[in-house]
């Protein structure tokens, strides 16, 4: 064969790729969730037998000040990691980290009480379908999150990241402040309006 | 180099067949991808036609026992499961994949991993749900295939109803074959947005391309849904939740309103790129300008925005009350306002044009009247008392029957003679293309035109067999006669291709003259597509790169 020089189409800086790619995925996910979201509100009220909502849901306020926390202290790891900072920028990541976890802990002792003391499983009544489905479906978005965050953490403390990956990092920043966004949705669903 | 002594060296290069066929599996060629999207597509559209032609001789006349009623359910759910999510979803992405990058200037998708991934999900999914065939049975005593319609309706779809996996099989395959599309999606918003070439403006795209943008957004938008019902399907199979569970107080209603918020506009995701073949494939063998580019991308969007909203004129008979009848009914007319601007915009295109009726244009030119055909009668259905009259009748189906295989499965057509040449590096033979046509536009006219009036004389869809008192008769025979027209124009279609791919004659560069980017490069293309990437400055690049006294982008 012979020899080709291929030079690179000149379009959009590829930073763009990221960037685009991720708003559709969050887009994508914005639209499973808002079907859930639909069943949920659609079927407040509607269970044939109890436990209800407003006998057992209590308002889960340190768990969402956690992973609202978390949005604010990824924003630093970045900005730490844009000034150089790449430990700090790691220190950050893993506050990060911490908070969700404590989130996560905070819905396993919620529904650790709902099922054991309360008797609500997913089979109970469609409040128990609905919950379970619309907030576990949140809670595995923030396993995912976690999964990224610890990577990012992991290869702060490590050496791997450079200032270079802000690009990549921001915008994995990006899914976290999607699934925080996601968790005032819920929140307002199922313990305000749905209570 | 001329064409031919480089497709020799080519051939004497040619690797062993493992390390070639290692190469279709590793690769994350957009054009490798492409073709295998497109050819497993035509492989799960002989398996679904197969299906098709068991139920139509079953149902040639009254009292015929050539399949069992279950099995005759099992048909038609895997009939149309497969039709829409297995052949029609991959052949439009699959030439998407294949063109997009070669239309905009590009050397790839955006992500050319995830792309591999995309499909080789899909034909996981495709896989597994017809492995139901084989395996549902022999795993757990539950009947193999799934028989549930390929809507899938609740509460049939609760455990209670059908035990077993077989409903389980459909789900699955579904839910792996969605993810994988909304996946592509995905790349190819991202690539169209971000990796078009130097001078290739939004306003200079193909229309094509605009299809598939437009396409992309419906799917990331209207796809999750139905996987969020599919989820859904599967805590209530599974884990006993009570979704679609009317016994608990849930409502069968909700998977119909989900459902069919995906299943409409998933019809716009099948034709809007049809509607770009033939925008593509038109101007081509008129030899003319696209009349009124602008106004055909606007249509586009509009038909991909209003068809968002016309999901429930699939539940006119369920009772939503005359508000949301009314509601829905107008929406449903109001997607034929940007359909009808589409078919001037064709008219226009051939209107004093220097006409070649070669395949490509054959098939576009049949496409015409039967998609209008296919348009009159949704106008009609849209109608709500209309549509309570002949709602799952034999007329409903011949009306989706119209736009899926009278329109698009003829666009598909014609862009697999029109673009044969590009990917394989030979031309089609025009007899054999001739052939399969007339064959195929007679049979699909003698099952889908005559499958009207059994319709309107009362037969429903979905029943295994009918009385002989009823009149239909005489109708099903004919709907039946012209299934064997269609499988000899399909076989003439394979043996075409087949030969062709051995003993075609060598296409060059730009065998139909045409102006898109896709035909500056090599039949078949190089892995990098371009060693130079054309400046783009017009609609039509090649015709500039032709006639540089008159460039295009002066009239733009």
């Amino acid at each position: 064969m012979r020899p080709v020089t291929v030079t690179e189409p000149p379009g959009l800086d590829p930073a763009w790729r990221g960037r685009v790619g991720m708003i559709s995925l969050i887009i994508a996910e914005t639209s499973l969730f808002a079907v859930f979201v639909v069943a949920y509100l659609f079927y407040i009220g509607k269970s044939l037998n109890g436990p209800y909502p407003k006998d057992v849901l209590e308002l889960p306020l340190f768990n969402t000040v956690c992973l609202l926390a978390s949005s604010v202290t990824i924003a630093f790891a970045l900005r730490a990691l844009r000034s150089g900072g790449i430990r700090r920028s790691g220190v950050w990541f893993l506050v990060t980290i911490v908070l969700g976890a404590v989130f996560l802990a905070g819905t396993a002792r919620e529904w650790y009480g709902l099922i054991v003391r309360h008797g609500l499983t997913i089979g109970t009544n469609l409040f128990g379908t609905t919950f379970y489905s619309l907030v576990g479906l949140h809670a595995s978005h923030v396993i995912v999150g976690l999964a990224i965050l610890t990577l990012l953490c992991v290869f702060a403390f490590s050496g791997a990241l450079r200032q270079e990956h802000l690009e990549r990092a921001e915008i994995a920043s990006w899914y976290w402040h999607f699934v925080d966004g996601v968790w005032v949705v819920v929140f307002t669903v199922v313990y305000v309006v749905g209570r | 180099m001329s064409v031919l002594s480089e497709t020799a060296s080519i051939r004497d290069a040619r690797p062993p067949l493992l390390v070639s066929l290692n190469d279709w599996v590793v690769t994350v060629d957009h054009k490798r991808l492409g073709i295998m999207y497109v050819v497993s597509g035509l492989v799960f559209l002989v398996i679904a036609g197969l299906e098709a032609s068991a139920m139509r001789l079953q149902l040639a006349w009254s009292g015929l026992h050539v399949v069992p009623p279950g099995t005759f359910n099992q048909l038609f759910t895997m009939h149309g499961t497969t039709m829409v999510f297995l052949v029609g979803i991959p052949i439009v992405f699959g030439f998407g994949n294949y063109l997009v990058p070669l239309m905009i200037g590009a050397r790839d998708l955006a992500f050319p991993r995830l792309n591999a991934f995309g499909f080789w999900v899909f034909l996981f999914g495709g896989l597994l749900l017809h492995f139901s065939f084989l395996g549902g049975e022999g795993l757990y005593g539950g009947g193999s295939a799934p028989a549930i319609g390929w809507f899938a309706y609740a509460p049939l779809t609760e455990r209670a109803f059908t035990p077993g996996n077989a409903t389980d099989y459909w789900n699955l395959a579904l839910l792996v074959v969605g993810v994988g599309t909304i996946a592509t999606a995905v790349n190819m918003i991202t690539t169209i947005l971000t990796m078009r070439g130097p001078g290739m403006t939004l306003g200079r795209m193909p229309v094509f391309v605009w299809e598939i943008v437009t396409i992309s957004w419906l799917t990331v938008l209207i796809l999750p849904p139905l996987t969020a019902a599919q989820i859904m399907l599967l805590l209530d199979r599974f884990v006993g939740a009570h979704f679609f569970d009317t016994q608990a107080g849930a409502s069968a209603l909700m998977w119909q309103h989900f459902f069919w918020f995906f299943g409409h506009p998933e019809v716009y995701i099948l034709m809007l790129p049809g509607f770009g073949f033939a925008s593509e494939i038109i101007p081509v063998f008129s030899r003319k300008v696209l009349f009124g580019y602008p106004t055909l991308v606007a249509a586009s969007a509009g038909i991909g925005l209003v068809g968002m909203t016309t999901w429930a004129h699939h539940m006119f008979v369920v009772g939503m009350g005359s508000t949301l009848n009314a509601a829905f009914a107008a929406s449903t007319m109001l997607v034929a306002v940007p359909t009808g601007v589409k078919i001037f915009n064709w008219l226009g295109t051939m209107y004093g044009g220097k006409i070649r009726f070669a395949t490509p244009m054959l098939f576009c030119c049949a496409f015409l009247f039967q998609f209008l055909c296919a348009g009159l009668t949704g106008i009609m259905l849209a109608v709500a008392p209309f549509n309570w009259q002949l709602s799952d009748s034999y007329f409903v189906v011949a009306h989706f029957h119209f736009v899926l295989i009278g329109a698009l499965l003829f666009t598909i057509f014609a862009a697999i003679y029109y673009w044969f040449p590009k990917v394989t590096g030979r031309m089609l033979s025009e007899r054999l293309g001739r052939w399969h046509f007339w064959l195929f536009v007679a049979g699909f006219n003698l099952t889908f035109l005559v499958m009207h009036i059994p319709g309107m004389l009362g037969m429903p869809r979905r029943i295994y067999t009918y009385p002989a008192d009823r009149g239909w008769e005489i109708w099903n025979l004919v709907v039946s006669v012209g299934v064997p027209l269609q499988i000899a124009g399909i076989l003439i279609f394979v043996v075409n291709i087949v030969r062709s791919l051995r003993q075609g004659p060598p296409a060059g560069d730009n065998p139909w003259d045409a102006w898109t980017l896709e035909w500056a490069t090599t039949s078949p293309p190089p892995p990098y597509n371009f060693e130079v990437v054309p400046v783009v400055s017009s609609r039509r690049p090649l015709w500039d790169l032709k006639h540089p006294d008159d460039p295009d982008g002066l009239h733009e």
